[in-house]
């Protein structure tokens, strides 16, 4: 299948004996000029690009206090050591957190530390942990940065809960800067800036798609649930990843979302220029791009006159929007302050569950034993609902109302200890193909032993990132590539449509009078 | 940048192989594209391709897998309109290889 041997899958995952530098050769492919230049870098690798790197390292670390914080606070304890699923499927030291953080930190202990000046103008920084930086340093970064999925599983461990992916976004952004870009996210990005959504989907094609999923649910059903696209006037503006219009799973998910909106009785639309939950501005560690992606959601919030935002299945967007939202776009006082700002498809679902407003059919999904992989951003970047942890409750929560049988992985792999994918933080494309089965590996193992241990049939995920990158690699594991499924999707499979050839219901009548 | 050889006349690719300029696209290129992935094109593969192309001339992208797999199953019939079916004519997956031999841009994005 590949030029590369797919890792054995153990009964639990084991802490593997190093092995310097089998992923040295791993790097996606660099940005070319076309690529770099929309997003205001410079098309390649730019003249006394060593001192511009310094210059907005310590720019960098006057903007953002973690940043500094984290660059000096190690103590080399070690306990992250253990905990990256790149380190545990690859066994490259320097897929150790603290070993990628130091590709970095070094560097600005040379140029930035008294200690690394004094030692490094005496030939020795290695003395006190610093390096020269040079052109071997800067492809290490671009290599290693591109081997952290951003998914902050390490900075759960560390006792100063240093954030390994706040030194990955800064790494990329001063990459890009000198001209090192990547050509993957900058590619979307200039897609979503200038046509609204990652895949570069036009209106036309939005609303002929649209158009297919109508049919296809009033088939199915026999109800006419709409999609609607830039309508002025709803109640509700949905922001959702393109990938729910273009690829599947994801579009059993919004067939889901649509069923449900329709349910309630709420009224809802997407935008055409706002056709894209994903933010990528993310994952280059640029704070602009973020901002110009977020204000797309405000201006066609404002210009569609909505009095809420909810959000799609996306990890990283709901991190974005639930963290960040305000800061990057508010203030959203046009909004209807009743509701939470924005809010989660699995939210709102969850409401109308407890409301008892749905219902469902659970054993429409009894061919199936599932378990849900809790998506690194919405984990342990996000919250959900009103208590702590809301964000692997409720999803779990709606399961259970529309599936007889559920078992979780084990606890060490699932919550706030959730393993990624090994597909996130931009590292989604077909270059790192090789990085992306082998970081799978100890979700694949979580994933397996509830497969051999509870007769689990199907995994369950919120990210588009999450279902793509499954779809690819479980096969490599020996599983099928439709064992994954949306959330939502079991939702719309068990949901008793009103007026619907399964609504058996005595006030059917009444609802549909309403 | 790399080039493929298409009856005499060299034609620009990406480092993934996809055509780079979209608009010097002949049909004798998905053949030259296939056999560099050891892959034969027959007529269900073309059916695929040519609807690839009319579709792309109309929105100027890809169609989403549920619009291609619709339109599929309604000219070959029902059993092959779906994702099964395209997986075994591209093994790749029909979005992204199917689109490299029709000469339409890669889709990006979380897919």
């Amino acid at each position: 299948m590949a030029d590369f041997e797919t890792p054995e899958l153990q009964e639990y995952s084991v802490v593997p004996k190093l092995e310097k530098g089998t992923m040295a050769g791993s790097a996606p492919f660099i940005a070319k000029p076309q690529f770099q230049e929309p997003l205001g870098y410079p098309g390649e690798l730019v003249d006394n690009w060593e001192e511009k790197v310094i210059t907005k390292m310590d720019d960098l670390r006057g903007k953002y206090r973690g940043f500094q914080v984290f660059l000096d606070s190690c103590v080399k304890c070690g306990a992250c050591t253990d905990k990256c699923h790149y380190y545990l499927g690859t066994k490259d030291p320097k897929n150790m957190p603290v070993a990628r953080q130091d590709l970095l930190r070094k560097v600005y202990r040379r140029y930035s530390t008294f200690a690394g000046k004094f030692f490094g103008a005496l030939g020795i920084p290695g003395f006190v942990g610093a390096a020269d930086l040079n052109k071997e340093v800067l492809d290490d970064w671009y290599s290693y940065f591109h081997q952290c999925s951003q998914c902050r599983r390490c900075s759960v461990y560390c006792p100063y809960g240093i954030d390994t992916a706040e030194i990955s976004m800064a790494a990329r952004e001063i990459m890009a800067t000198v001209g090192v870009g990547q050509k993957y996210c900058n590619q979307i990005i200039a897609k979503a800036q200038t046509i609204g959504n990652n895949l570069g989907l036009p209106q036309p094609a939005l609303l002929d798609t649209l158009e297919g999923l109508e049919e296809e649910v009033e088939e199915d059903t026999g109800v006419a649930v709409k999609f609607p696209l830039d309508q002025k006037g709803c109640d509700i503006l949905l922001i959702t990843p393109s990938a729910d219009f273009f690829a599947e799973p994801h579009v059993d998910g919004l067939m889901g979302y649509a069923k449900v909106f329709h349910e309630s009785g709420i009224s809802w639309t997407m935008s055409s220029s706002a056709s894209e939950a994903a933010n990528f501005g993310m994952f280059i560690g640029s704070y602009e791009t973020m901002r110009t992606l977020s204000l797309r959601i405000r201006e066609a919030a404002l210009e569609l006159g909505v009095k809420r935002i909810i959000f799609g299945e996306c990890g990283h967007a709901w991190r974005v929007a639930y963290s960040f939202l305000n800061t990057l776009a508010g203030p959203w006082d046009f909004l209807d302050q009743n509701y939470p700002i924005p809010q989660h498809i699995c939210e709102f679902t969850n409401d109308m569950i407890e409301k008892d407003e749905l219902k469902f059919d659970k054993s429409a999904n009894d061919h199936m034993t599932l378990t849900f992989h809790d998506s690194c951003n919405v984990a342990r970047g996000s919250r959900m609902g009103d208590k702590p942890g809301g964000q692997m409750d409720i999803p779990r929560a709606v399961i259970k109302a529309v599936c007889n049988n559920y078992v979780d992985m084990p606890n060490d792999t699932i919550g706030e200890a959730t393993f990624c994918c090994g597909g996130g933080g931009g590292l989604l494309t077909d270059d790192l193909m090789e990085l992306r089965v082998k970081g799978a590996q100890p979700r694949m193992e979580a994933y397996k032993s509830t497969v051999d241990n509870s007769g689990v049939t199907n995994l369950v995920a919120i990210c588009a990132i999450c279902k793509s990158q499954f779809t690819k690699v479980l096969p490599y594991y020996g599983f099928g590539m439709t064992d994954i499924l949306s959330l939502h999707q079991l939702v719309s499979d068990a949901i008793i449509l009103t007026g619907s050839e399964d609504d058996t219901s005595e006030d059917s009548d009444t609802n549909e009078s309403e | 940048m790399a080039a493929i050889e298409v009856d005499g006349k060299s034609f620009e690719v990406d480092e993934e192989g996809y055509l780079e300029d979209l608009t010097t696209w002949v049909p004798e290129i998905a053949g030259v594209m296939a056999k560099l992935d050891d892959a034969e094109l027959t007529d269900a593969h073309w059916e695929v391709i040519n609807f690839l192309r009319e579709y792309y001339e109309e929105y100027q992208i890809a169609p989403a897998v549920r619009v291609l797999t619709k339109a599929i199953g309604k000219k070959l019939g029902k059993d092959k309109g779906n994702s099964k079916y395209l997986y075994e004519l591209f093994p790749y997956g029909p979005g992204k290889q199917a689109c490299k031999y029709a000469g339409l841009p890669k889709p990006t994005g979380c897919v």
